[in-house]
């Protein structure tokens, strides 16, 4: 494992790292993290545990455990990563192995709302733009600086247009993707949401 | 955009703001949690110094973790026990309501919360848990999250979500003898793709769907997720009505008139708009078994496993992979594909009606001594219920192990594993790589019936062989 883990806080803008890919669609999050690493009170040992049953299949040839990839931090993948379960522990797995921003050609709705909520942006980019990444890291390491507020991405010989939901994108440059602090500030509208539902009058015996 | 349909008025009833952002903050109407994903939930209320701020709006149960052979506490597997007394804990802490093993309403979040009548229509509903899209049977919106939106919940009982868009499927004709729901929804999901439905809610409707019971709604429901949709459900009716009538947290005396008044008002009608609808002939359905890694991967029972060729080209890279992993060829049949383990329970499947379904087959016949079967009731009261009708008794004799109430080897959290590359035929949801417990078994998806023919016969087979 790697340097001691901190885990992301405040405004995200620029994530510059080396690239690290993973081919195949439809990954989902019970090979991200197996079932059998669920059974834990809190997320903090789940980094070594990263696709564990993958890589045991591939006998150290898993890209996570390429000694070369060892410090990388921006995942490439492809379409619909992360279907499944919404284990939470999927994100933070990768969180806590190093992974710092997604960019794939499509995730799946839990997995991405997640990834949003623990401060890991996902861009997405056409399925060709990908494989030009895959190409190109078959040869050499990648290093890419990703700018949300332009939206781009990009190393010394190559140049992408990110796509990012508006709303994360803007959450992730005002710092407001921890939301709980946000929804707070709407107490009186909850207090006022509450007692408008028709069925909380309705439900005497909860 | 859509407009109108159920989802338009339900969503637009619990949207307490337009955040910052531009997505919408949303109330939870009932937030349902268990052990697994809520732990690191109430650590965070902690670390942030927050309370539950509506604990009635929470219920909570056990059910990933738990033990199917001996539910005796202390549970063997130190980090079970280590689960249930953090989460029995927290629920004393925070005074939310918890349905624990003996308590006789035990069970799987998504069997269990129907069954209180605490799923009603016209709720938003969130758990952390992906099957969530369960309870959207009944007509509420209801959608599975990560922990860190429990957290949100818990501390302020909303989350910040963007609206979905919302496609309807409608299935005309019915179902044929011997075809189920898991059959049809495994269609839908092969027809539609297993990421078709990001970004969307699904809304099953049309004449195949009225027909159905409220427990084959909750499958149809269920594995929407499977198909990328987060959130599915279908309009509620008279079979709502009535199946939530008199449970313990229906609504009583003079307020039932007034929920059912307001139930029927959330209907789609014929002038809502969807962002996309499809239709499909649920006559033309047949009995549906999974042959790959994904729950999109599945043929008729009589079908061949596809070749590579047969399929789309972003199908092919998963067809390769689900063929090395399966040990398939293409072109194979997938009757007669000998199986070793049949698994009978899950969210999916786990219901009074699915254990029904598969005792009338199982009567009188014996499991094939080369698998090991066993069935998992979906929850306590199923469990009694089937004790009381003698079914428990039925799975039996025929060579079944009946367990306690569980998720069990849908996920494969305690001690219900296969072993090796073990093949199961599974009424559960999900056929992923080492879903079932280990990182080489094998799953192949179908409907209880269909298990129970598994069993009988040893491999794969077509259950109206059976019912006919």
């Amino acid at each position: 494992m790697k340097s001691k883990f901190t885990p992301p806080i405040g405004k995200i803008s620029n994530i510059n790292g080396q690239c690290i890919t993973l081919i195949g669609n439809d990954i989902d999050t019970d090979r991200i993290i197996p079932a059998r690493f669920l059974k834990c009170v809190s997320f903090d040992s789940l980094g070594e545990s990263v696709f564990e049953d993958d890589r045991k299949t591939l006998k150290g040839k898993h890209p996570f455990d390429l000694e070369e990839n060892k410090n990388a931090s921006i995942l490439i993948v492809n379409s619909n990563f992360g279907c499944g379960s919404s284990r939470e522990h999927a994100p933070q797995a990768l969180l806590r192995w190093g992974i710092k921003a997604i960019i794939g050609e499509s995730f799946a709705d839990i997995f991405y709302s997640n990834c949003i909520a623990i401060g890991i942006p996902c861009c997405t980019l056409p399925k060709k733009a990908i494989e030009e990444i895959q190409n190109y890291c078959n040869n050499k390491l990648l290093f890419l600086e990703i700018d949300l507020k332009k939206s781009i991405a990009k190393s010394e010989d190559l140049n992408f247009n990110l796509e990012i939901k508006v709303s994360s994108r803007k959450m992730f440059l005002s710092g407001e993707w921890d939301a709980t602090s946000t929804l707070l500030e709407n107490e009186n509208l909850i207090e006022n949401k509450f007692n408008q539902l028709p069925y909380i009058k309705f439900n005497t015996n909860l | 955009m859509s407009q109108d349909t159920l989802f338009d008025k339900v969503w637009d009833l619990h949207k307490v703001s337009s955040l910052p952002g531009g997505s919408d903050q949303i109330f939870i109407g009932l937030h349902l949690i268990h052990e697994v994903t809520s732990p690191q939930a109430f650590g965070a209320l902690k670390d942030k110094n927050l309370r539950v701020k509506f604990p009635e709006r929470t219920v909570a149960t056990v059910d990933h973790i738990v033990p199917t052979d001996n539910q005796s506490r202390p549970f063997k597997d130190n980090l079970a026990e280590q689960m249930i007394k953090t989460l029995e804990k927290n629920c004393l802490e925070h005074k939310i309501r918890f349905f624990n093993i003996g308590s006789g309403s035990q069970g799987i979040v998504h069997v269990v919360a129907p069954e209180l009548g605490l799923t009603q229509p016209g709720m938003s509903i969130a758990c952390g848990d992906s099957h969530t899209s369960t309870h959207g049977a009944f007509g509420s919106i209801a959608f599975g999250i990560g922990t860190s939106q429990v957290r949100d919940v818990l501390a302020t009982q909303t989350i910040a979500m963007n609206k979905l868009k919302v496609r309807q499927i409608w299935c005309d004709n019915k179902l044929s003898k011997g075809v189920y729901a898991k059959d049809l929804v495994l269609h839908i999901i092969n027809e539609l793709g297993v990421k078709a439905g990001v970004g969307f809610a699904y809304e099953f409707a049309g004449p195949a769907i009225d027909e159905l019971s409220m427990e084959e709604r909750m499958t149809i429901c269920n594995m929407s997720i499977e198909g990328g949709a987060r959130c599915g459900y279908i309009n509620p009716d008279e079979k709502t009505f009535n199946y939530i009538k008199n449970k313990l947290c229906a609504p009583k005396n003079e307020h039932w008139d007034n929920a059912v008044t307001w139930w029927k008002s959330l209907k789609s009608h014929e002038n809502s708009i969807y962002d996309d609808v499809i239709k499909l002939d649920a006559s033309k359905v047949e009995p549906t078994v999974t042959w790959g890694i994904t729950p999109g991967q599945s043929i008729s029972i009589n079908q061949q496993i596809p070749l590579l060729d047969d399929l789309s080209p972003n199908d092919q890279l998963v067809a390769k992979e689900a063929y090395e992993y399966m040990n398939f060829k293409p072109g194979q049949l997938i009757k007669d594909t000998p199986i070793d383990v049949c698994f009978i329970g899950s969210c999916t499947n786990g219901r009074i009606s699915d254990l029904k379904v598969a005792a009338k087959i199982l009567k009188d016949k014996k499991v094939s001594k080369n698998v090991k079967a066993f069935v998992v009731p979906g929850s306590e009261k199923v469990a009694t219920e089937a004790k009381k009708e003698g079914i428990d008794q039925i799975f039996k004799d025929s060579g079944f192990q009946w367990r306690e109430p569980g998720c069990s080897m849908c996920l494969a959290m305690n001690s219900d594993k296969l072993l090796g590359n073990q093949i199961s035929a599974s009424s559960s949801n999900r056929n992923f790589k080492g879903r079932q417990g280990s990182p080489s078994g094998r799953t192949l998806l179908m409907s209880p019936a269909m298990v129970a023919a598994a069993a009988i016969n040893g491999k794969v087979s077509d259950v109206r062989e059976f019912v006919n």
